[in-house]
């Protein structure tokens, strides 16, 4: 029984609407694998990039403690990398042509990991705020339409509990210490607040993708709805700490019932998008520094498992 | 040479007395590597005490266009549930 | 215990911390930047292993001294020459060859070391090291795959497992050596006796190496110095970046 294909697309459509998931051999239009591989690959980036601002700081982590705490983190970050990466490969792309694409400039991932952690501070202001944006963002995934997708994220959903509270704790300590550390906390809050409202991306009129990504649902809110929901649960976790969010224009807004904001410098977002923060080459080159130099073992590995096969089969026969 | 290596589907038996159920999948060069990687990636918040691994390509699947004519057909089979039988109320255990 | 004897035992747990902490800061430099991610992940896995294990030996040292001091001033707040780990586990990141070399090389000490100490009479030791031996028969496992596959890979990874072999194996024969701490603390039966686990150590690793279709170095001077606080020229530089909060920002809490 032939059909056509916009019968399998309103089908499609309709499964999507009834709230079913989507599963790897299930029939799909074309555009959905492409923008969910687009998708997919680029958050698994965005994980393993992510490692590198906050592997800056392993070696240095201030006491036993918060190393040990610190490296899970980071650990998790590949896990979840991992688990993102399996996720598209299912849609019939090889990690290797991801990995590839992420480092030949291809491939995006988020602008965030392309500013600089510059003190110990970073590691809970990251935490806090990065890890915290991108919970919103991931909650929201968890329910996406595309399974393997909603699964990894269950699973990423679940093993991030910790990732913000181990730098809301980090925070909170340097809150309570000296002057001299609540000085590299707020400092900290400074340089990472406007970057982390522009994870949730353009203003919607500017975010083209939107529309056909919720008819999909694989967003189920919009970028400014999410960015929103951000300010308004982070601004009392400022509060709470004693930091001012570097914000004039940050108010509370009683008919809203939200908080009302300044604008993002759309300009330096761009630049950062372009190519043109202050670590994105450096970033760029250490992922291609780490794969390039572990061609040889990933090339050994092979040829070891081969032979192995080998002398199996030539002892069975 | 340019090979990748193989995908494996992990399986992981949470605790004795239950099933083995998939997880997830990583990437291994061979099956011993597959089960060091899946105990390294897919353990370590004790989520398991036995592992198995298979490459994925050995794994066969339904075709999900069948799935009318696999599945739907045990949908009116009410008979093979128990409260399809209608038993007096006084009868606690059955 | 006589102060004496406490002063020695202090001074063995930093001797079997040192290591544990050096080798676990080197492998978490690699954090990030490992060959494919499966393989991050477990290097990572090793790193939080051992750091574990420097915690447990320097929160029992902190009781032992009793003196105010915490774990992290004990792991962190040394002069260089204070610090007791072997020349082997400061040797660097070279290559993965060199990562997997030195690992493998500690790993099989480090499970016999372990599999004494598991009978030692310092009831706090025992428990360290019946926790411990555990990851470190793990340790030794992976190790010792990768050790294989490597060296009976392609001829660009034996030849790489090969240069690291030849530059590591001076480095071994250290770990036998008892200092005069380690000497004590083995005649009071606490510690482990060193020179008795060599013959064996040398059996299982050569026997892997042939395996892994390696050559055994011949006719190395080894070298020696670590364990009585003189290091090799890395060790300034793994401290720089272990100590620098505590040195720039000193008396704060974290």
């Amino acid at each position: 029984m032939e059909k056509n294909i916009k019968d399998l697309e309103a089908e499609f459509q309709k499964r999507i609407d009834n709230g079913e998931n989507i599963e790897a051999k299930d029939w799909m239009p074309e555009k959905y694998r492409k923008t969910h591989i687009r998708q997919i690959s680029q958050h698994a980036h965005s994980e393993v990039v992510g490692m590198l601002p906050e592997g800056n700081w392993i070696s240095r982590a201030p006491s036993l403690r918060r190393k040990v705490a610190l490296l899970a983190k980071v650990q998790d970050e590949a896990g979840h990398g991992l688990y993102l990466y399996s996720a598209a490969e299912t849609l019939g792309i090889s990690r290797e042509e991801m990995i590839e694409q992420l480092n030949n400039g291809t491939a995006k991932y988020s602008s965030i990991f392309n500013y600089p952690s510059l003190t110990w501070a970073d590691m809970g202001a990251i935490g806090w705020l990065v890890d915290g944006a991108a919970i919103i963002n991931q909650v929201m995934l968890t329910k996406t339409s595309y399974g393997p997708y909603a699964r990894a994220m269950v699973r990423i959903c679940k093993e991030e509990s910790f990732h913000q509270r181990q730098g809301y704790e980090i925070m909170l300590t340097l809150c309570n210490g000296t002057e001299e550390q609540k000085a590299m906390a707020q400092d900290a809050l400074n340089r990472w607040w406007w970057p982390s409202l522009m994870m949730f991306g353009p203003r919607d009129e500017e975010s083209p993708n939107t529309e056909q990504s919720m008819k999909w649902k694989i967003k189920r809110k919009s970028n400014d709805e999410l960015r929103q929901q951000f300010i308004d649960q982070t601004v009392p976790q400022a509060d709470i700490l004693g930091l001012t969010v570097p914000d004039k224009d940050l108010k509370w807004n009683e008919d809203r019932g939200h908080y009302d904001f300044g604008e993002i410098d759309w300009e330096e977002f761009w630049n950062v998008v372009k190519g043109n923060g202050l670590c994105n080459r450096k970033r760029l080159k250490d992922r291609n520094a780490a794969w390039d130099n572990g061609k040889w073992v990933r090339d050994a590995a092979t040829a070891y498992a081969e032979r192995q096969a080998e002398k199996r089969v030539s002892k069975a026969s | 040479m340019n090979k990748e290596w193989p995908i494996w589907e992990i399986f992981i038996r949470s605790k004795n007395g239950l099933d083995h159920r998939h997880v997830g999948s990583l990437h291994a060069a061979d099956a011993e590597m597959a089960i060091q990687n899946a105990r390294d990636v897919y353990t370590r918040r004790q989520e398991g005490v036995s592992i198995w691994v298979v490459e994925s390509k050995h794994i066969t699947a339904s075709n999900p266009e069948k799935s009318g004519e696999y599945f739907e057909p045990a949908k009116d089979k009410v008979y093979r549930h128990p409260t399809f039988y209608k038993l007096p109320d006084e009868l606690k255990h059955m | 215990m006589s102060d004496i004897n406490k002063e020695a035992l202090y001074d063995y747990l930093l001797l079997l911390g040192d290591n544990s902490m050096i080798l676990g800061q080197r492998l978490g430099e690699l954090c990030g930047h490992g060959p494919e991610l499966e393989t991050d992940i477990a290097l990572t896995n090793i790193s939080l292993d051992l750091f574990g294990q420097v915690r447990n030996y320097f929160q029992y040292a902190a009781e032992v001294v009793a003196d105010g001091r915490t774990e992290d001033d004990i792991a962190m707040l040394r002069k260089e020459h204070e610090y007791k780990s072997s020349l082997l586990v400061e040797q660097p990141n070279t290559d993965f060859a060199y990562v997997i070399v030195r690992q493998n090389f500690f790993d099989h000490y480090h499970y016999m070391l372990l599999s004494k100490l598991v009978d030692s009479k310092d009831e706090q030791i025992v428990a360290v090291a019946k926790k411990s031996i555990k990851e470190v028969e793990y340790h030794l496992d992976f190790s010792s795959t990768w050790v294989k596959r490597l060296g009976d890979g392609t001829e660009e990874s034996r030849q790489r497992m090969q240069d690291a072999v030849n530059e590591l194996y001076r480095f071994t024969r250290e770990l036998f050596k008892p200092t005069e701490t380690e000497e004590r603390m083995a005649n009071l039966g606490i510690g482990a006796d060193l020179p008795s686990m060599e013959e064996d150590y040398y059996k299982q690793l050569h026997a892997l190496l042939e395996e892994a279709t390696l050559e055994v170095p011949q006719g190395e001077v080894f070298q020696y110095g670590g364990k009585e606080g003189r290091h090799s020229e890395y060790m300034g530089y793994i401290l720089t970046d272990f100590q620098f909060m505590q040195r720039a920002y000193p008396n704060m809490k974290w």
